[in-house]
């Protein structure tokens, strides 16, 4: 499955550590959430980086006080109908300043590229390797947006006020 | 319309063909014997067994790109030999609705 | 009218371009069917018995008539030559062709047309009331805010995936001719004490297998402030909504699982954190929307003309003007309506000729404007009332004339088991049977107001739970029944019908409407008293006994 991050298909330096593996002190490893939840303040404070593998369903108050400490969140689409996860990354993104990688896991297919971008998410597992090398045609397909989210893009509301004020400012 | 894997659960009770609508443009189709598919129901492979409509569904469905939707749909069969929707449902999709249409055809 | 502006055009073009590049994946096979469906679903695309339909988007009801136009010429080029309003203030083609829907939609987009939403698991067309904008006694044109709330819900980032659909209508009107409150998201538009535009905000409206009415969540949401309170209310549903039963997912089943207080509660905490974002709509940008709708310039007009003093000797004329015509907020005009349910046709269809008439008319008389109301008729929102007789005339040639608006005869359906995949039963026969049982215009009018809605299934896309008398096909053996209820409205006091007893084969469904209409005919107490006001002083059991006393 390839990795896009920063637009690229990339090599994926994050390892998945299994639930009954030993986690080791150093490397780039995804933990699960309910195994980092045994032991957090330990485990976000590792040499090497740390990512977590979040829930959809699971309320964010767990995991947003180890977040300036974490490398990687990875949320979860169990399949490409189900939408928490977007709310879960505008949340982390905009309401908790989490600055890390955010990562698209599951059914992340090539439609969903652009709601995933807006809503914060950098990095993307995708299914399939076509949609992959789209990815970064796609993701400009659109050049107006009608609402604010955290990726700053100027909405068409704030663009048409602007332009208003520049023309009232020629005049 | 019932999920291809609701559908492995069911048995039939009488004489079946398997229908779905053309993916292009959404023309009623039947499943025949050769493996196509054909608008008209006079050529579809009518099955009698459970085992065989699942058969004859598990064929169309893999057939993903030509067909959308396809399930297993009971059919009568005349005396004549003559093939006929088993239930209105499958009667309005093969002859059409039962009203006039706003601009005759 | 809302002129769209290059950032509205440039929009639904990429969406048209968008869409053209899916149908081809799908149709080179890069697609499947399972990952396409909610591709095409998201904008609009069904497959139903025969062929696919194709729903567009008539936001808040309102149309130009070269909107109109186009429209026709979609049912000419790449249909069968009508359309089919529905009770959301969309229109649907029925014999669309996959392979052309990309050529249809760039025709739409250049008239500012689109089909985004208009299916699918996300927020749908935001409806409003026909009459928006010129309806005597109006807080404010509510238009402003349907556009404003479809913008923002257009291709939201967010709330694309939500547990399921998701709806709005909005009005600001004492009478609701919107149904707000079988709706997700109802709002009433009023103004707080010091004269400021605001909402009441109701949620978790909506009829199908487990029918609700809205419950008020707040009294007064400010205008400002409107659009973050709604995104509140998205977020808590598409976090807590259900996900594992599409039967449970409606955001009415969560609203009333949690209880409306638990509910609002969850609602205002999410909306104290962003309370004041960048969502907050101040009063420039409400103007800047504002200034994009144009208004007719209104002549100063007697409120009776000397042509309407003439045809007043017209008795057919008189009938339908009684009938069809209402006050306009500005002296010497009138909205007409007109109506889709003439006597034995299918409730809610023009055909590609009539829409192209109806434009011409509108040009004509109602300064290029038509709406499209939940009731599935149209209506001209400006017309002079001195050229009522004139407009009259024509509209009679059309067939757009029948004077049974809000009559027995002006029956609410949806597509039923004729066209639908969903459907259980026919609806549009039962429909069109019970035009021609009540096609006296004399008796229709003894009778007074009466709706009946009919849906072909529990989805209730024909309102019925509703309708003062709803009829609901449901399947038995394989044969048509019909469950009929009697006492719902959709209005400001929407209510839920009650069951009158069991389900009735096909062949008796008109017999049976008609022995509730003598029922109540015997039983009102004076003339002016409607049926669902008989029906709520009563009760089900005198409608129940006539029923089935013989049966």
């Amino acid at each position: 499955m390839p990795l896009v991050k920063n637009g690229k298909i990339t090599d994926d330096v994050f390892a998945v550590v299994a639930d009954d593996a030993e986690i080791p002190e150093d490397g780039a490893l995804i933990i699960s959430a309910a195994r980092f939840l045994e032991n957090p303040e330990v485990l976000s404070r590792r040499v090497g980086r740390t990512g977590v593998i979040w829930p959809n369903n699971r309320d964010l108050d767990d995991l947003v006080p180890y977040l300036d400490r974490l490398a990687l969140v990875a949320l979860v689409f169990p399949t490409f109908r189900d939408g928490r996860a977007y709310s879960q990354a505008r949340l982390l993104r905009e309401r908790y300043g989490y600055h890390g990688e955010m990562r698209a896991t599951g059914q992340v297919l090539r439609d969903q590229f652009l709601f995933m971008t807006r809503a914060g998410f950098d990095a993307f597992e995708v299914k399939k390797p076509a949609d992959a090398e789209a990815f970064a045609g796609t993701v400009q397909r659109y050049s107006v947006f009608y609402q604010p989210t955290g990726d700053g893009r100027l909405t068409a509301l704030h663009r048409r006020m602007l332009s208003r004020h520049s023309e009232r400012a020629n005049q | 319309m019932t999920s291809p894997l609701e559908q492995k659960k069911i048995r039939i009770a009488g004489p079946s063909v398997v229908t779905a609508n053309r993916t292009w443009d959404g023309l009623v189709i039947y499943r025949t014997a050769r493996g196509e598919w054909s608008a008209t129901l006079s050529e579809a492979a009518i099955v009698r067994t459970s085992e065989e409509a699942r058969a004859l569904l598990a064929e169309s469905v893999a057939d993903d790109l030509g067909a959308v939707g396809a399930y297993i749909a009971p059919v009568e069969i005349k005396e004549s030999g003559r093939i006929k929707p088993g239930n209105l449902r499958e009667h309005i999709r093969f002859r059409g609705v039962t009203i006039e249409l706003p601009v005759p055809a | 009218m809302y002129a769209y502006d290059q950032l509205d055009r440039a929009l639904i073009n990429e969406r048209v371009d968008e869409f053209r590049d899916q149908v081809k994946r799908r149709l080179s096979g890069e697609l499947t069917e399972d990952e396409f469906k909610m591709l095409r679903l998201q904008n609009g695309v069904y497959l139903q018995l025969h062929a696919y339909m194709f729903r567009v988007a008539i936001p808040y009801g309102t149309l130009s008539s070269r909107q109109l136009r186009r429209l026709a010429h979609v049912a000419r080029r790449y249909d069968r030559g009508y359309g089919h309003f529905t009770t959301r203030q969309n229109i649907q083609f029925n014999w669309i062709k996959l392979a052309e829907l990309p050529d249809a939609l760039a025709d739409l987009a250049e008239v500012g047309i689109h089909a985004m939403q208009t299916s699918g698991n996300n927020t749908r067309n935001v409806t409003s009331d026909q009459w928006a904008g010129v309806a005597p006694g109006e807080v404010e044109d509510p238009r402003i805010w349907s556009e404003l709330l479809r913008q923002y819900t257009t291709l939201h980032p967010e709330f694309s995936f939500l547990p399921r659909k998701f709806k709005f209508a909005i009005t600001a009107s004492a009478h609701d001719r919107a149904a707000i409150k079988i709706h997700d998201i109802g709002l009433r538009l009023h103004k707080n004490a010091e004269g400021e535009t605001g909402f009441e905000v109701l949620v978790g409206g909506g009829l199908g297998r487990t029918p609700f009415i809205a419950k008020t969540i707040k009294s007064f949401v400010h205008g400002h402030d409107l659009l973050s309170y709604v995104e509140a209310i998205l977020r808590v549903y598409n976090q807590y909504g259900r996900r594992d039963n599409i039967y449970k997912a409606r955001m009415k089943i969560l609203v009333h699982e949690l209880g409306i207080e638990k509910f609002a509660q969850e609602v205002e905490e999410e909306w104290q954190q962003m309370r004041g974002n960048s969502l907050t709509l101040d009063d420039g940008i409400i103007e800047e929307i504002r200034s994009r709708f144009t208004y007719p310039a209104y002549e100063k007009l007697p409120h009776m003309p000397d042509e309407l003093k003439k045809a007043a000797h017209d008795a057919h004329f008189e009938r339908w003007r009684k009938n069809s015509v209402a006050l306009h907020k500005v002296q010497g005009y009138a909205i007409v309506t007109l109506s889709l349910k003439p006597v034995g046709g299918p409730p809610g269809d023009a055909t590609a000729d009539q829409m192209d008439a109806i434009a011409d008319l509108a040009d004509k008389y109602s300064f290029g404007e038509i709406r499209v109301g939940h009731e599935q008729n149209l209506a001209l929102p400006h017309v002079a009332r001195r050229d009522l007789p004139a407009l009259w005339k024509a509209l009679d040639k059309l067939g757009l004339a029948t004077p049974n608006v809000n009559l027995v005869s002006d029956i609410i359906a949806c597509p039923g088991l004729d066209y639908c995949s969903l459907a259980n039963a026919r609806s549009i026969p039962i429909a069109q049977e019970l035009t021609r049982r009540f096609a006296n215009h004399d008796i229709a009018s003894l009778i007074g107001r009466l709706h009946i809605n009919i849906s072909g299934c529990i989805n209730a896309c024909g309102h019925h739970h509703v309708g003062h008398i709803g009829i609901l096909g449901v399947e038995k053996n394989g044969e048509e029944f019909y469950q009929i209820t009697i006492g719902g409205r959709a209005d400001e006091n929407a209510e839920l019908g009650n069951l009158i007893g069991p389900a009735v084969p096909y062949a008796e469904v008109a017999d049976v409407v008609e022995d509730i209409v003598e029922a109540y005919l015997a039983l009102r107490v004076r003339p002016d008293e409607l049926f669902v006001e008989t029906v709520k002083r009563l009760g089900v059991e005198p409608f129940r006994e006539r029923v089935y006393a013989t049966r």
